[in-house]
């Protein structure tokens, strides 16, 4: 089995064929550059690389979220682009599971921390000593409260994500010798895992159409959340889509405006 | 029917709210016009906001480009090139057609040809034939050709170009303030018409007067072709405010039919003028406010009497749709240009920009 794994959700661009049990090439670059202007000539190398003819690939893996709402989309839409054009489906592989899994072999628990911002993480527990499993599936935390969380798990726990440096002196001290860090060449989202945890689901049968294929934000848009919060505090009126808008005032354009 | 010189183009647009793709043959005919609107989605917002524009677009971009290959009656293997806005537009939002559009030419291993959105609208003017066309919409003959005079209006730009060749511009005139649709948006929220804009106040200057109110006419010292909307929209807010505190009331209608009239007036003058000043002969009139119905009557007479020939797109070519983008990408394939694999989305692209 062939698959093209794509992972574009942080700073990091990554692709990668694996095939089988084998990484036959991956291509990592963690720089400033948007991944519209590297993931696609990043694919074009790998496939120059292999002499590979990418209708041989069976199923195209993406890194599905959470993570930057942008950058999941650009991984989303170039792979729903290929799957489009060489009619074959999608692996919608959650972001923070791939991670896990790129630590697989690790007795340790295992947290990637993706900064969320404001002390926000996006986070989830694994275990991956033999095969992967789920012990809290990726959801969005204050550190805070997932320190608690780590705190009642009492195991050690291995980090890793590009909230580790954000974080690292508060987990340090909050959980002590319990905690480790991935070094710098496992520490990082990469497309080798995505297709590789790929091949699994592959196997069997998780798959979806490239029509189907969505990123999977965890989060609703910052615009949809005030509205929403001000519904709730009565001060905007339930509005019908396509009909006229009252007085418009107290609908600003704007986001930012819309929560008073 | 299918000829062994012509090329026809797979276009998408994702640029602001709308989701579409269209394939076009030889720059003139559109097989295919396929538009998912996020109109709705946006109303209760009173605006297009950035992120959930983005997310619909990925949500419905497959569906829209299988679609128009669908409706053309075409595969991917048989289209010649595809075609894609790059900007100006919503950063989020184009990225999302940009990267599709990337990995379809680079699996499908098509030419790739990005696209300026504004330069789609003025192609829109050489659009001859599309789905839906009705037997008394062939007011193409002869089929335009530059040179010719274009005003560009739409809810971010409002330019005076002379298209010089295909995808080559001067522009000529520009606001210096605010566009003409961002304008049409701003008094429909004001006097609680909505979102947007410009067809509903479109709609309810239908029944106004257009002279009930003597709005202020902008003219740019030393600058015949350039325009300016900020007086005019603060003036109606004003007029809207004073009727408040007095306690009036305010007729919706005539208010929308003297602004309308107003901007109108500024746009068909400086166009006439540029027309005549030039000597092109022909006039277009591109981009979402060229559908509203004044602006087209008015623009028709004043050609009529300037022995002008006037070219206007069907309303539903004014509006965003990837036909025009198809139209673009033509002449743009046809001069050799070509795009990497490492295009990227440009935001704030300047017209005549590549």
């Amino acid at each position: 089995m062939k698959i093209l794994g794509i992972e574009s959700s942080s700073m990091v661009a990554s692709v990668a064929l694996v095939t089988d049990d084998i990484t036959m090439a991956e291509y990592t670059v963690n720089f400033k550059k948007t991944h519209s202007q590297t993931l696609l000539p990043m694919i074009d190398e790998i496939v120059r690389m292999l002499e590979l003819d990418l209708s041989e690939v069976d199923a195209i893996a993406v890194s599905g979220g959470p993570g930057s709402f942008t950058g999941l989309r650009i991984g989303s839409a170039t792979a729903k682009g290929l799957g489009l054009a060489l009619h074959k489906p999608l692996i919608h592989i959650p972001t923070l599971d791939a991670m896990a899994y790129g630590l697989s072999g690790t007795s340790s628990l295992l947290c990637p921390i993706i900064d969320a911002r404001r002390n926000q993480v996006y986070t989830g527990l694994y275990h991956c000593e033999k095969r992967l499993e789920t012990v809290l599936s990726s959801c969005s935390l204050e550190i805070g409260e997932l320190v608690k969380e780590l705190e009642r798990q009492e195991e050690t726990v291995t980090f890793l994500g590009d909230g580790v440096p954000v974080h690292r002196a508060f987990l340090e001290e909050r959980l002590g010798d319990a905690c480790r860090f991935a070094p710098a060449h496992l520490n990082r989202q990469r497309a080798a895992a995505v297709a590789a945890l790929g091949i699994l689901y592959l196997e069997e049968g998780r798959t979806e159409t490239a029509m189907e294929h969505k990123p999977d934000y965890l989060r609703k848009a910052q615009a949809e959340r005030e509205l929403e919060e001000a519904k709730r505090q009565g001060k905007v009126k339930e509005l019908a889509a396509g009909h006229s808008v009252g007085t418009g005032k107290e609908n600003p354009g704007n986001e930012a405006e819309v929560n008073p | 029917m299918m000829n062994g010189n012509d090329v026809w183009i797979l276009a998408i647009e994702s640029s602001c709210d709308e989701t579409a793709a269209a394939v076009v043959r030889n720059g003139r005919e559109v097989l295919s016009n396929v538009i998912a609107s996020q109109i709705a989605l946006h109303t209760q917002f009173g605006g297009v906001v950035p992120e959930i524009a983005s997310r619909k677009h990925i949500e419905q971009i497959n569906q829209v480009i299988t679609g128009a290959l669908k409706e053309a009656g075409m595969t991917l293997e048989e289209i010649t090139a595809i075609g894609v806005t790059y900007g100006p537009g919503l950063v989020g939002a184009l990225l999302v057609g940009v990267a599709e559009a990337k990995a379809i030419a680079y699996a499908s291993g098509k030419p790739l040809v990005g696209v300026h959105h504004i330069e789609g609208h003025v192609a829109a003017n050489f659009i001859t034939s599309y789905p839906g066309m009705s037997a008394g919409d062939i007011s193409r003959q002869p089929e335009l050709e530059p040179p010719f005079i274009c005003l560009i209006v739409s809810g971010g730009h409002t330019h005076l170009v002379v298209v010089k060749d295909y995808g080559e511009f001067d522009i000529i005139g520009r606001t210096r303030d605010d566009a003409a649709g961002e304008a049409f948006d701003k008094v429909a929220r004001a006097v609680g018409l909505g979102y947007p804009g410009g067809p509903k106040v479109d709609q309810a200057a239908k029944e106004g007067n257009p002279h009930a109110i003597e709005f202020p006419r902008a003219r740019v010292e030393g600058a015949p072709y350039d325009f300016s909307f900020s007086g005019l929209k603060s003036a109606v807010l004003n007029y809207i405010n004073h009727a408040k505190m007095m306690g009036e009331e305010i007729c919706v209608a005539d208010l929308a039919a003297s602004f309308q009239n107003a901007v109108v007036e500024a746009l068909v003058s400086r166009t006439v003028l540029a027309a005549r000043e030039y000597g092109t002969g022909k006039l277009a009139i591109a981009g979402g406010v060229a559908s509203n119905s004044a602006l087209r009557a008015a623009m028709a007479k004043a050609c009529t009497e300037n022995g002008l020939q006037f070219y206007y797109p069907d309303p539903i070519l004014c509006t965003d749709n990837a036909a025009m983008i198809g139209a673009a990408a033509y002449y743009e394939y046809r001069k050799g240009t070509r795009h990497g694999w490492d295009l990227n989305a440009i935001p704030n692209l300047k017209l005549g920009e590549r």
